[in-house]
């Protein structure tokens, strides 16, 4: 991904604070290379916006400097840092037409008129809107404002696309759809992508690293897969897809492992990820389908826990059990139809390998 | 079902409340000094005396003539006692909306006997009109004027001297006074003034007239303008009633000194509605009998720089209730201020006034 | 759940449904109406009426015809034209009339509604009412003439015959300022024209009005509309201060700051902008009306701009400058057409109060400032011409029609938003 240029975007010793008293973006480093799909991830107030904002210039930062193709943009209006940007609600401009909206950012680059057809012509036809030019946005779906969104942010053919929350108004299923549409205009174009929003999935499927934040602060910034599967901190670990929590105090540490004391006694073998050594408290991550039932007597981990609640979801099975004195304790279980019946009430043993255990910061 | 009872209720609270309040009396006048002096004079001491009647003050009477016709015409009649000049009762009581009096029968005598038809003597002029007061319209000026090198208008003419006295002035935006002046400082003489009034040549000499001053004139529309323009500097020298003069000078004590030559003599005075119930018409009549006697007349006088209609009055006129002055110089009957008076003709301005407004709009809007 | 039994479907208790929904819509409908009731009760007695009687009274003329019904109809068979005074019937005929009208006391007002038409015809009336009663058995042209020469003035004749219809269209000519002449209908003389330069100056100083209105009230309502609600919320008071003001208040405070004596000039004077001698002129002229009712009715500019302006979402001037719009294009081309529909509704609101007002004109206008409102004030209240008022006032009401119309075409009606 990353070539012999330098960042597209570089943000050095960013901080943001509307009120001088909070910061809201604390001391923000971040490095984005050409044509990567970065995906801002965090809860609402976690800073992800404002760093979006500052990037397009709708914000000044209060300290440090953002850079753009290694050009400092801190002084550059927002009109001349040529960044495309789709909007929370589209931001489509209800009194034009669609194909106005598009030719508006070519107007204004007082390109000639042949050209601005031409390019409106192929935009539309890249977000499949070939014959909607002449109609107001508000006579369009939901989704195709987004397409048309999406063709106005890039008509101009500009080198970095941010997107605030794109896919926020529209309903789950045009949502998905949307992500890969999004997905393979990225690839197609080759341009670097910023993309901001707070649904995990959206995240995990469409980018190429996600910058998990809260707090102001990036708390991890990789792949989805390790974000998903080698959490820094229990934070990512509660914010990227399900996780059951137990709380523990280490009382071994063996290289990158280390052994974990729950409150009621049980010891359980952990990877030792956010933890300094022996005597710290600490929470485990574990994630429900990597707990087996009927395990082998080699697994790491072996308990016993009480089956407490069933739910039946198609192709798996949520199993709530009380392990450790935990009853928030889920399981899921792959449904392959076997016969075996699991019953509410019955106490039944389960284990997990050391590696899905992570030991990290505790919780509170 | 409830809708029934909340009528129910809400007439049978209706029937009560006018049962209640049968002794109220509505009393038209002009607001202000005026209105409150009336109210010192006159309803204050009958109130005292009938507790059981309850004066309300409305201050319409400036358009008396138009409120009366339309309540005729509705059928229904909501003013006990209505103040108007002279000119507004005379067409009150032709087209019927006023109700004749007997002077003699519904007025009280003077002290020593005089029936009421003498003591008011020719200022009867409507058989429907009871009159209270004499005013006029004439001139205030400020002391003060620097470019004046001394001088003080002391004839109506300085009013169109823009050379002897520079200086905005101020005239009532309607021809009725204006017109009259005009021609008096154009030459003619007083008794000719509405023969040639009434001539095309005439009404444009006067405008003629009008013209040299036109540009330094601010017209005003309500009777406080000029005491306030006058206070504020706008204007050197302008007309309004006398009695608001009297205020500026003695009360606001500012630098500004009456102009009495060719004041215009007015009258104001009450008239009764027709087609007031007999219930009403008891009480109104009561409390007019009271308001116009000659002593009431006189106390009027104390709050305000008016004469009273009555010939027996005018020896009872005494000092300013606050201000302790002697009233009498202030009246603009007082010998020394009535030695050149215009008489305005109000059935000659009933037929020219149409004709003559419209030319006098025209000429100001140009 | 009842079966569809043959053709009709009916309720469980054997009832026709659609009787049954009639009924129950029925129901329904007279709530409704019940509820809205006072309202249209309201609508109607003050409003529609009232109207009603104005375009009454604008052509109403029965007066003639009911004061003098015998002379009107005497008079059907006299030629105005023929340069001859009507005959003796006719003066009988008035005679008749005139004594029956002076015991009701409507001689008098006659006399003043033909007083509108032709001077003189007050003092006519007044003077012969006095006498009628003393007349003789005829011949009475004699007579009349004795009481008041004037009877045998050929124009008084033909001003009465002329006037008899019950319907008249002379309340609209003088609204023109024209005038029925036995040679037709022709302008009235130079020195008596005056309505139609008061429409035309209530017209202009009516748009000058809304545009500085407009120009004075946009970047306020901006501004507001892009602060935080609780701060606009206590501008928006400020805006709204004018309404709570006493009108005496306001005019004495515009008086204290614009005449010429007053706090603007002095400072004028004082910073040396002008010379003592020639003090600016803001008041008491069409300067005067224009400030006054500029701040008057800028609150209802500010407004509907403003509830506009609210419901523009801020992405869309970011969107625009995102795109490569520099402030000023974001603005013109973005955020002004959406705000169009508030200026509409503004635009239209400030006009229409504007054409209508009368009393701020009255008390600062001067001479040069006032609207075609004082004069029907002044017909109304003073001079009792209720039916040239009345046909002044139909005539501006005409022209609100128009305009609107106009604005509608050129605009779009729908194109006007409060928010």
């Amino acid at each position: 991904m990353a070539d012999n240029r330098g960042a597209a975007v570089r943000y050095e010793n960013v901080q943001k604070s509307y009120d001088g008293e909070t910061l809201v973006v604390k001391n923000l480093n971040l490095d984005i290379p050409p044509g990567e799909f970065l995906t801002m991830l965090g809860p609402s107030g976690s800073g992800k916006t404002t760093c979006l904002m500052m990037l397009a210039g709708f914000e000044p930062a209060t300290h440090g400097e953002i850079f753009l193709n290694d050009r400092p943009i801190n002084n550059v209006p927002p009109h001349k840092r040529g960044i495309g940007m789709v909007f929370q609600n589209y931001a489509l401009f209800p009194h034009m037409s669609v194909a106005e909206n598009l030719a508006f950012p070519l107007q204004v680059r007082k390109m000639g008129k042949a050209e601005q057809q031409e390019k409106v012509k192929r935009a539309l036809e890249m977000v499949e809107l070939g014959d909607f030019g002449n109609r107001r946005p508000a006579q369009l779906s939901g989704g195709q404002q987004q397409r048309v969104a999406v063709a106005r942010a890039l008509v101009f053919d500009p080198e970095l696309v941010l997107m605030d929350e794109p896919l926020g108004a529209l309903d789950k299923q045009l949502r998905e759809q949307m992500q890969y549409e999004i997905k393979h205009i990225h690839e197609n174009l080759g341009v670097t992508v910023v993309y901001v929003t707070h649904d995990q999935t959206e995240a995990l499927t469409m980018s190429d690293r996600v910058a998990v934040f809260n707090d102001g602060i990036i708390q991890q910034l990789s792949t989805p897969d390790s974000l998903y599967e080698d959490p820094q901190n229990s934070f990512v670990a509660q914010f990227i897809g399900e996780n059951n929590k137990l709380d523990g105090k280490v009382v071994e540490v063996n290289g990158s492992q280390c052994l974990v004391e729950l409150g009621d006694g049980t010891r359980l073998k952990a990877d030792k990820v956010n933890v300094s050594g022996v005597g710290d408290k600490t929470t485990l991550s574990l994630r429900p389908e990597r707990v087996e039932f009927d395990p082998s007597d080699q697994m790491d981990n072996l308990v016993k826990g009480r089956i407490e609640e069933l739910i039946y979801l198609g192709d798996h099975i949520r199993v709530r059990m009380n392990v450790a004195g935990n009853d928030e304790f889920v399981v899921k279980v792959r449904n392959r139809g076997e016969k075996r019946k699991l019953e509410t009430g019955d106490i039944v043993p389960i284990g997990w390998s050391l590696n899905d255990c992570k030991a990290l910061d505790a919780v509170a | 079902m409830k809708l029934k009872t909340a009528i129910l209720a809400g007439s049978a609270l209706a029937l009560f409340s006018t049962a209640a309040l049968a002794k109220d009396m509505t009393v038209v006048s002009w607001g202000g000094a005026y209105q409150a002096s009336q109210k010192a004079a006159y309803t204050d001491p009958y109130v005292k005396m009938h507790p059981d009647i309850n004066v309300i003050w409305d201050e319409s009477s400036a358009e008396a003539v138009a409120k009366l016709r339309a309540m005729n015409e509705a059928g229904n009649i909501t003013w006990d006692l209505v103040d108007v000049v002279a000119s507004d009762a005379i067409r009150l009581c032709d087209e019927g909306l006023a109700m004749p009096i007997d002077p003699d029968k519904d007025l009280a005598a003077a002290p020593d006997g005089t029936p009421a038809s003498e003591d008011f003597g020719d200022l009867l002029v409507s058989e429907c009109f009871i009159p209270q007061i004499v005013y006029s319209t004439t001139f205030g000026y400020r002391t003060d004027v620097a470019e004046w090198n001394g001088k003080t208008p002391d004839d109506i003419c300085d009013v169109f001297d823009l050379k002897t006295f520079p200086g905005k002035r101020s005239l009532e935006k309607r021809p009725i006074n204006n017109m009259e002046w005009a021609l008096l400082c154009d030459g003619v003489p007083k008794d000719e003034v509405y023969n040639v009034l009434e001539t095309e040549e005439g009404q444009a000499r006067a405008f003629a007239k009008l013209d040299t001053i036109k540009d330094q004139v601010v017209w005003w529309s309500a009777g406080a303008e000029t005491p306030q323009l006058l206070a504020d500097k706008e204007v050197v020298i302008g007309s309004t009633y006398n009695g608001r003069l009297f205020s500026l000078i003695e009360e606001q004590k500012q630098p500004v000194a009456m102009l009495w030559d060719a004041q215009v003599f007015d009258l104001d005075g009450w008239i009764i509605p027709t087609g007031l119930p007999e219930d009403r018409l008891a009480m109104v009549k009561d409390f007019v009998k009271f308001a116009t006697d000659t002593q009431r007349l006189a106390d009027q006088a104390k709050y305000i720089s008016y004469g009273p209609a009555r010939k027996s009055s005018a020896p009872l006129v005494g000092k300013h209730a606050t201000l302790g002055i002697d009233m009498a110089p202030h009246m603009p009957t007082d010998p020394a201020n009535a030695k050149n008076t215009f008489l305005y003709n109000y059935e000659w301005w009933a037929d020219y006034r149409d004709d003559i407004d419209a030319k006098f709009q025209a000429w100001l809007a140009k | 759940m009842s079966e569809a039994s043959d053709t009709v479907l009916t309720t469980q208790d054997g009832r026709p449904l659609k009787a049954s929904l009639r009924k129950a819509l029925r129901r329904e409908k007279l709530r409704a109406f019940l509820l809205i009731a006072p309202l249209l009760l309201f609508v109607i007695v003050t409003f529609v009426l009232p109207i009603a009687d104005m375009l009454l009274r604008s052509v109403e003329n029965s007066i003639v015809e009911e004061t003098l019904p015998k002379t009107v109809q005497a008079l059907a068979s006299w030629d105005p034209t023929s340069g001859k005074l009507p005959d003796e019937a006719v003066f009988a005929a008035l005679a008749a009339d005139l004594k029956v009208a002076v015991k009701e006391k409507t001689h008098t007002r006659l006399g003043s509604r033909l007083n509108y038409e032709q001077t003189g015809m007050s003092s006519l009336f007044r003077k012969t009412g006095r006498h009628v009663k003393k007349m003789k058995e005829g011949p009475y042209k004699e007579q009349f003439l004795e009481v008041d020469k004037d009877w045998g003035d050929l124009d008084v004749w033909q001003t009465l015959k002329r006037f008899s219809p019950p319907y008249t269209a002379g309340y609209y000519l003088a609204a023109v300022d024209a005038q029925q002449t036995p040679d037709g209908i022709q302008m009235k003389p130079e020195d008596q024209r005056v309505y139609l330069l008061l429409f035309g100056r209530t017209l202009f100083l009516s748009i000058v009005i809304t545009v500085s209105c407009l120009v004075l009230g946009y970047p306020i309502a901006f501004i507001l509309a892009a602060l935080p609600l609780r701060t606009s919320n206590l501008l928006m008071i400020l805006v709204l201060l004018p309404f709570w003001t006493s009108l005496l208040v306001r005019t004495s405070a515009w008086k204290v700051l614009l005449q010429q004596q007053g706090v603007i000039n002095d400072f004028l004077v004082w910073i040396g902008v002008v010379s003592n001698t020639d003090r600016l002129v803001m008041i008491n002229n069409q300067t005067g009306t224009i400030i006054a009712m500029t701040h008057i009715l800028l609150p209802f500019m500010i407004l509907p701009l403003y509830s506009v302006m609210k419901t523009i979402s801020p992405s869309y001037v970011r969107a625009a400058k995102s795109l490569g719009a520099t402030d000023w294009t974001a603005f013109w081309r973005v955020y002004f057409p959406q705000s169009v529909p508030g200026i509409g509704a503004g635009a239209v609101l400030v006009f229409i109060l504007a054409i209508g007002y009368y009393i701020t004109p009255e008390l600062v206008g001067g001479t040069s400032g006032i609207f075609i409102s004082n004069r029907i004030a002044y017909h109304i209240s003073s001079s009792l011409n209720w039916g040239l008022g009345a046909a002044l006032g139909t005539m501006l009401l005409a022209a609100v029609l128009i305009l609107f119309i106009v604005y509608d075409k050129i605009v779009g009606i729908d194109n006007v938003k409060l928010g």
